[in-house]
């Protein structure tokens, strides 16, 4: 049978290789460059796929999957690794039954996400092996050596893509599945309990495991030199290697697909062949330190700085540096100098509007959290103060007010973020007893990671009907009396809620609820219309933020077909000048 | 035809980028050539300008195209034609819808949107194709088909077959709206010879 060809995207590619190494279970937790991984493997039916509640549920869950010798995985963007560090970190001790692969997504340039981190640095921080696939045929076939080396070495294994590798396309060559029937779980409490006896024995395995990877890592595919001229030699990987060959074509190479634990021997030999040696790696010197270490000069960092994304255009630069000349960035034309930019936009009749909307009525301080509700920070929204992570929002209200901030300090969240960290954050809260005002944004959905399911929905990764959490009861349970239920598309209900939280004693819980309506696919109500006979032009319209409402020459209209019928611009009009 | 094509197709969210580039690749594909691309999701989707990259040829490493490298620059709205402009290739091509999309940073206030963006656009792209899609896809029955087309047009102006592009097309659509896609993009391959 002919081997068949797909365009495949770097994250299709991932569950297509996890599938074919025949995977059975996998769990996750949404985070743009990682989301479509899960969205992709849960359409082949031999694999079992969930969203958890967060990184390290997923992590643990796929952890259990593979003691019971289940080929299993965890999929998550770099800043879950985060979340997901602790176990991480103890399970390199206990190491894989059934093969184990964190599958994460970084993000250099910070597209999607609220700083850069380099997630090899959690490979040798937990000292086990981490893959770097350059494009989507790499991220299949790597994945599915992921799964064989986790067994051969019982090492859970980290396979790190970048937002080019997950988000690009290429051809990929599909194979059919091979199956993992899974062993059964089998007690072994001195190697699956890291009671002090016992770990400190796994602590010594784990240097002998490391030991004998650095020798397999020397012999792989992964690793390879690409012989070209002995005047200069680039030591690559990732997305990086890609660049290199437009830039650099008649360059030796040689490509890391495995980085950690470092081919040295490999390295060594390269390094020999070349008279000038240059590494080029997106974000941290992980590899260029590590060849620093073992006596060998290269170039790296003095020519590309860590910061950001790495282009085909910045090594044309270094090229014309290590050959003496210039090359000059592209700079913008003239004509789009000026342009306005168009940065991401809470969308029409997004629910969200209404909170921000509202609040610009109190001095309050309001502490956030990620999601679309994000955007809340732009003018005009302007009605939020800070952002660290997920939950983040709750626990830093409660800092701030216990601290003795004077004004009203309210702790934002949405409802995704709620399950993920903000429920430990609320029951500090609750017991500690901070003034605060916990405001959970509840649209029904994962909105910015596009529209996944979570445990308030009812509804599985599957598509199937289960329970569906309680925020309002949650909050009860943990002690906190003052929970409000309200509708974001009314100020007024909004203004009041507000206003009685901010009275009371103690701290409280608002949910503001109604779907995201680009998850529901329909309209709101009518499309509004400014009346402009009546219109004063004050332009508190505009005030709301929404793509629909546009002014020219200072009066302000509503654009019919992005107008989604919610009617917060309405109730904003003092004059009553917008109908729908 | 150089080694590699390189294009840039270019909008807002909601428009539609993401089906042109998948569409494109596809056929791309299907006409014998290795072919990559490379697309924004996650948060620049929220009515933030889109783009997508398709590279496609004997042989293709990176999925971005380099700035004066673009054979093709497509866009669905005007000013996010020219945010691209100095990506043109010195022969390159444009095909720019005359949408004009206002960024909230102008309807809020704080910048404005220029009110000469044709005249701008005839300055930077010597060899541009202004086109109203609005209208051409109000002609075939949906106001959101003007993306279908778009990849109509572009289809004249590159060296891949008739057949890959149906094919193509077939292949990567909903099945709901086959008919309706097919229809846009046949109105598109009328505009692209006209």
């Amino acid at each position: 049978m002919p081997l068949k060809r797909e365009i495949l995207s770097g994250n299709e590619a991932i569950a297509r290789g996890a599938w074919e190494a025949g995977a059975t279970f996998a769990s996750g937790y949404p985070g743009t460059p990682s989301t479509e991984i899960l969205e992709n493997a849960v359409k082949y039916p031999e694999l079992y796929c969930e969203w958890a509640p967060n990184e390290k549920v997923a992590f643990e869950a796929a952890a259990g999957a593979s003691l019971g010798g289940s080929r299993s995985f965890a999929t998550m963007k770099h800043v879950g690794l985060n979340v997901a560090a602790d176990p991480l970190m103890t399970f390199s001790y206990i190491g894989a039954v059934g093969g184990f692969v964190a599958v994460v997504a970084d993000d250099p340039g910070m597209h999607s996400s609220q700083n850069e981190q380099d997630t090899r640095q959690y490979a040798r921080f937990a000292k086990i092996p981490i893959l770097e696939p350059s494009d989507a045929q790499e991220a299949k076939d790597f994945m599915k050596f992921a799964f064989m080396i986790s067994e051969k070495y019982n090492t859970p294994v980290i396979l790190r893509s970048t937002t080019r590798v997950s988000h690009a396309r290429s051809l990929v060559t599909l194979a059919e599945r091979e199956e993992h029937p899974r062993a059964g779980f089998h007690k072994d409490p001195p190697r699956y309990v890291p009671i002090p006896a016992w770990g400190r024995k796994m602590r010594v395995k784990i240097e002998e495991r490391l030991h004998s990877m650095r020798s397999r890592s020397e012999a792989t595919d992964l690793n390879r030199i690409e012989e070209g001229t002995d005047e200069l030699g680039i030591v690559t990987c990732g997305i990086a290697y890609q660049y290199v060959k437009e830039v650099f074509p008649t360059a030796s190479i040689l490509k890391l697909g495995w980085t950690y634990p470092f081919p040295d021997s490999l390295i060594h030999r390269f390094a020999g062949k070349v008279k000038r040696l240059l590494v080029v790696e997106e974000l941290d010197d992980f590899v260029e330190e590590h060849i620093r270490s073992l006596g060998i000069p290269c170039d790296g960092r003095n020519l590309i700085p860590g910061i950001g994304e790495i282009s085909p255009e910045r090594l044309r630069q270094v090229r014309a540096r290590l050959e003496g000349g210039e090359f000059d960035l592209a700079t913008p034309v003239q004509e789009s100098i000026d342009l306005p930019a168009r940065p991401p936009v809470l969308c029409p009749g997004c629910p969200h509007r209404g909170v921000f909307t509202a609040l610009h009525h109190f001095d309050v301080v309001v502490t956030g959290d990620i999601g679309c509700y994000s955007l809340g920070v732009l003018p005009p929204l302007d009605r939020l103060d800070t952002i660290i992570c997920m939950g983040g929002g709750i626990s830093m209200a409660h800092g701030l007010a216990k601290s003795g901030e004077k004004k009203n300090v309210v702790g934002m969240v949405g409802d995704s973020t709620f399950f993920h960290s903000g429920i430990t954050g609320l029951l500090n809260v609750a017991v500690n007893q901070s003034k605060v005002v916990i405001l959970v944004l509840d649209n029904r959905t994962t909105a910015m990671t596009g529209h996944q399911d979570h445990p308030g929905t009812g509804r599985t990764l599957k598509g199937e009907n289960t329970v569906a959490v309680s925020i309002e009861a949650m909050s009860k349970s943990a002690g906190i009396d003052q929970v409000f239920t309200v509708n974001p598309y009314n100020l007024e209900e909004l203004a009041k809620t507000f206003t009685a939280a901010f009275a009371a004693s103690g701290p409280s819980v608002i949910v503001t609820r109604a779907p995201c309506p680009l998850a529901q696919k329909k309209t709101l109500g009518p499309v509004n219309v400014i009346n402009q006979e009546k219109c004063v032009k004050c332009l508190a319209c505009l005030r709301v933020g929404c793509p629909a409402v546009e002014a020219t020459g200072g009066k302000p209209h509503i654009n019919p077909t992005l107008c989604a019928g919610c009617g917060i611009c309405r109730q904003t009009c003092r004059v009553g000048a917008i109908s729908g | 035809m150089p080694e590699t094509t390189n294009i840039i197709i270019a909008g807002v969210g909601g428009q539609g980028v993401l089906l042109i580039s998948s569409v494109l690749a596809r056929a791309a594909l299907l006409a014998g050539h290795d072919v990559k691309t490379n697309e924004v999701h996650g948060m620049a989707q929220r009515g933030g300008s889109v783009v997508a990259e398709v590279r496609y040829g004997t042989k293709v490493f990176s999925p971005l195209v380099e700035p004066e490298t673009a054979n093709l620059i497509a866009s669905l709205e005007e000013i996010e034609a020219l945010r691209y402009a100095h990506y043109l290739a010195p022969d390159g091509l444009a095909v720019v819808s005359q949408t004009q999309l206002v960024p909230t940073t102008v309807s809020s206030g704080g910048a404005h949107y220029p009110p000469d963006s044709r005249e701008r656009l005839k300055r930077v792209f010597p060899n541009l194709r202004s086109l109203d899609l609005v209208q051409a896809a109000k002609e075939v029955g949906n106001p959101k088909a003007g993306n279908m087309v778009l990849l109509g047009v572009i289809s004249t102006l590159l060296a891949i077959p008739p057949d890959r592009w149906e094919e193509a097309i077939e292949t990567s659509v909903n099945s709901k709206f086959l008919d309706l896609n097919r229809r846009a993009f046949a109105l598109g391959r009328e505009k692209g010879r006209e």
